[in-house]
């Protein structure tokens, strides 16, 4: 970009001033002239050198203001014991936030939490996420009205969907437990059990993400060249090989991106369990408490201020060793299929 | 950024100051124009019973405006960071009871002290109300609004086919103590219809008794004792009595399936009913309910919620803002927010107003509430309220849902407070 710029402005500012030294019957320009020309140019450079810099800024000023400023005051709080009643009263701790949350029970039983709600959301949605988009990348009657439908829950709030669903996995009056009455299966309480709760947290996420996550998948696929499905059905390729040996390497990039983008969706996941029975203990032996709502419940329930801080930096830090662990991956990946990731 | 936002706040309040002196200046004591925001929570009743209309017509330089929040718990968050940077406040803040110990703790000079005007009366409220909203050095940063006086709610339908007395004298006199009400449970189980509970839950039969005394969770020196105290092991044992004989149905209070149970006639008792209770009871049983539900006399009557009102020290119309508290907050404007919606007066002088003693509850078969609650409002203890006393009740509370739902021993149960409760409250 900037060499292409450097090319383009010197012929200008030279090309315009040139013809005006030599022809001698005009009036000399006069110094003012001259001067006002230069600034011209000077202009000129400065505008195409610095004014991409000027166009990009508002996204790194408002990064600044609620991205990193945040960031970092975060990690500053959660150097300090502090109080949300008194927020600006810190008394200087050191790491002895992080030292803690290495000892605390509830910490780790909030990231296995996590992880446990994680996979059992996380693995289904994509895969579901997979088959229907095969299924819809076929000419199918209505099919646009199909890929509506499958973003409509996208579409709909958390808070809503969270509540419908907790109605629905109620103990007394649910809806589930009365359709498993029908077939003679006793009533679950979904929200007591730590597999049920966390189960029904999970349905919550994939009904929610799947119509997501088949579109990015579709629209792949659709950039799948053709000619690559047709010579493999020349040669005799079934459509399950044709979706095993074509559709998922060309779709190798997509699907890293949707299982990061999942995955960091899974490590904050907070509302879910949060409303689903609307209190931030996450179960009242705290079975389906995940490491956003542990964060929410010191901070604000609990009204510490510099331990929240350090379990959203712990957050953080995690993210960052997945995020460095899927890029060896794909690396790893990359190098045993002869390609440069 | 701080400075910014300091400089901000300084601005405005000088801004402020100049347009108030310069009021006072040009028209004499109290008639240039002054809007006054209140901040109040949930359906908190002043707009609803028309009393800001009433106030604003007999001052007209006056004009109020309401800044109300769902539930509580987003309002004090946002109401505790405002205090912190002593700005963005309103000229009144309401403060529920469960957050009163932080305001009279080290916040209390954020608040202005109501004695250190004239105008204000506070010998008409409850002396352990005034209490509440009373800092250590005698300064009365809250004013109190209503209280939560307690009964006992009962289905006479239910009472009825198991053979019990129905008449609302007779059923209080049955329930001469907590372990009383228990063995009326066990009747009750044995001749009672058989898929409705006595009781909701093991955390109301909690609440229920352990409100009844002076210390809870806190000594009188302000330490956290909640493991020695006499009032949480009797209440304790109570309710894991009352879940281990299958007494409860096993509910969550203020959840959905709790407001469901309602709907469909689940239980048949709710241990501590106070006088708001009641509204809420008529409109999650709603239909179903009409006519069934009745109110007796709870054998320990405590107090269960309520309010203050307090007014901001950086608020720009202070002296004009506590005149309203003040009157929002009279006998007379207490009894009026009972009658129209059901909170019942923290002014005993309010207690003996005909609008309050005569009071009748339709939908609990004309129970005449103001007796009943002016009754036990004379009852309750000055309880010891400390700033932890919310998160504190909720985690015992949790150990009783896991011992109902997920059948932990009351040992079991008890050391996962214990455990969560260490976590809870460390520094």
């Amino acid at each position: 970009m900037t060499t292409d710029h450097a090319k383009a402005a010197p012929p200008d500012s030279s090309g315009g001033a040139a013809p005006r030294h030599t022809s001698e019957k005009t009036d000399e320009p006069t110094d003012r002239e001259v001067k006002k020309l230069e600034r011209r140019s000077r202009w000129y450079r400065w505008d195409l050198k610095y004014s991409p810099y000027a166009f990009i800024s508002p996204f790194f000023l408002f990064f600044a203001a609620f991205g990193l400023f945040p960031l970092i005051y975060t990690g500053w709080a959660a150097m300090h014991q502090s109080s949300l009643v008194d927020p600006n009263d810190m008394t200087w701790l050191g790491l002895d936030n992080f030292t803690r949350l290495w000892n605390d029970e509830f910490f780790w039983n909030a990231l296995r939490n996590t992880f446990t709600i994680g996979i059992i959301s996380t693995v289904p949605q994509l895969l579901m996420a997979l088959g229907l988009a095969h299924v819809l990348n076929y000419k199918l009657r209505g099919s646009m009205a199909f890929r509506v439908a499958l973003l409509t829950p996208y579409a709909t709030s958390i808070a809503a969907a969270t509540l419908v669903f907790a109605m629905l996995y109620g103990r007394d009056y649910g809806m589930i437990n009365w359709a498993l009455g029908l077939v003679g299966i006793d009533p679950v309480n979904w929200e007591a059990g730590t597999w049920t709760s966390q189960f029904a947290i999970s349905t919550i996420v994939i009904w929610r993400w799947t119509g997501y996550n088949t579109l990015i998948y579709l629209a792949a696929m659709q950039a799948v060249p053709n000619d690559l499905y047709e010579s493999a059905s020349l040669d005799g390729a079934s459509r399950w090989q044709q979706f095993r040996y074509v559709t998922i390497p060309s779709l190798r990039p997509t699907i890293i991106f949707t299982v990061v983008v999942s995955t960091i969706g899974a490590t904050q996941l907070f509302g879910e369990p949060l409303l689903l029975a609307g209190s931030p203990n996450g179960g009242s032996q705290s079975q389906y408490q995940t490491l956003g709502l542990y964060l929410y419940e010191t901070g604000w329930v609990n009204l510490h201020l510099g331990r929240a801080a350090a379990i959203a930096w712990a957050m953080f830090l995690l993210l960052i060793i997945i995020g460095l662990l899927y890029w060896l991956l794909t690396r790893l990946v990359g190098k045993s299929n002869g390609q440069e990731a | 950024m701080f400075a910014v936002g300091i400089a901000a706040t300084l601005a405005t309040g000088l801004l402020a100051g100049c347009g108030s002196d310069d009021d006072d200046g040009g028209d004499g004591d109290g008639d240039s124009q002054v809007t006054l925001r209140v901040g109040v929570f949930g359906q908190f009743g002043f707009e609803e019973a028309g009393l800001y209309e009433e106030y604003e017509a007999l001052n007209e330089h006056v004009t109020i405006e309401q800044d109300s929040i769902a539930e509580n718990g987003d309002y004090i968050t946002q109401l505790r960071t405002r205090l912190a940077q002593n700005s963005g406040l309103l000229d009144i803040q309401a403060i529920e009871v469960g957050n009163i110990a932080e305001m009279t703790g080290d916040l209390n000079g954020r608040w202005v002290d109501f004695n250190e005007y004239e105008g204000v009366d506070t010998g008409h409220f409850l002396p352990w109300k005034l209490d509440q909203a009373t800092s250590e050095d005698g300064r009365v940063i809250g004013l109190g609004t209503d209280i939560g006086p307690t009964g006992i709610c009962y289905r006479t339908d239910y009472f009825e086919e198991a053979g019990l007395p129905t008449d609302r004298a007779e059923v209080s006199a049955l329930f001469t103590d907590w372990e009383a009400y228990l063995a009326v449970g066990e009747e009750f189980a044995a001749n009672g219809p058989a898929d409705v509970a006595y009781l909701d839950s093991a955390g109301g039969m909690f609440n229920a008794v352990v409100s009844a005394y002076e210390e809870r969770y806190y000594s009188a020196d302000g330490e956290i004792n909640y493991q020695e105290t006499e009032a949480v092991q009797t209440a304790w044992d109570l309710s894991v009595q009352a879940a281990e004989a299958g007494l409860t149905d096993k509910q969550q209070q203020f959840q959905d399936e709790w407001n469901s149970a309602f709907a469909n006639g689940a239980f048949a008792t709710v241990a501590s009913c106070p006088a708001w209770m009641l509204g809420y009871i008529q409109e999650h049983a709603g239909e179903n309910g009409l006519g069934n539900w009745d109110v007796a006399q709870s054998p320990n009557p405590s107090n269960w919620g309520g309010s203050f009102i307090g007014v901001p020290e950086a608020g720009s119309n202070k002296e004009e803002a506590v005149k309203l508290a003040a009157w929002l907050t009279a006998p007379e404007q207490q009894a009026k927010l009972f009658s129209e919606r059901g909170s019942f007066p923290s002014s005993s002088e309010a207690h003996e107003l005909p609008a309050v003693l005569e009071a009748t509850h339709e939908y609990f078969q004309d129970a005449p509430i103001g007796e009943i609650f002016t009754q036990a409002a004379a009852e309750i203890p000055t309880t010891i309220i400390g700033p932890s006393d919310q998160v504190i009740q909720e985690n015992i509370t949790n150990g009783l849902v896991a011992l109902e739902q997920q059948g932990l021993s009351p040992d079991d149960a008890w050391s996962s407070v214990v455990s969560q409760l260490d976590n809870a409250l460390a520094e």
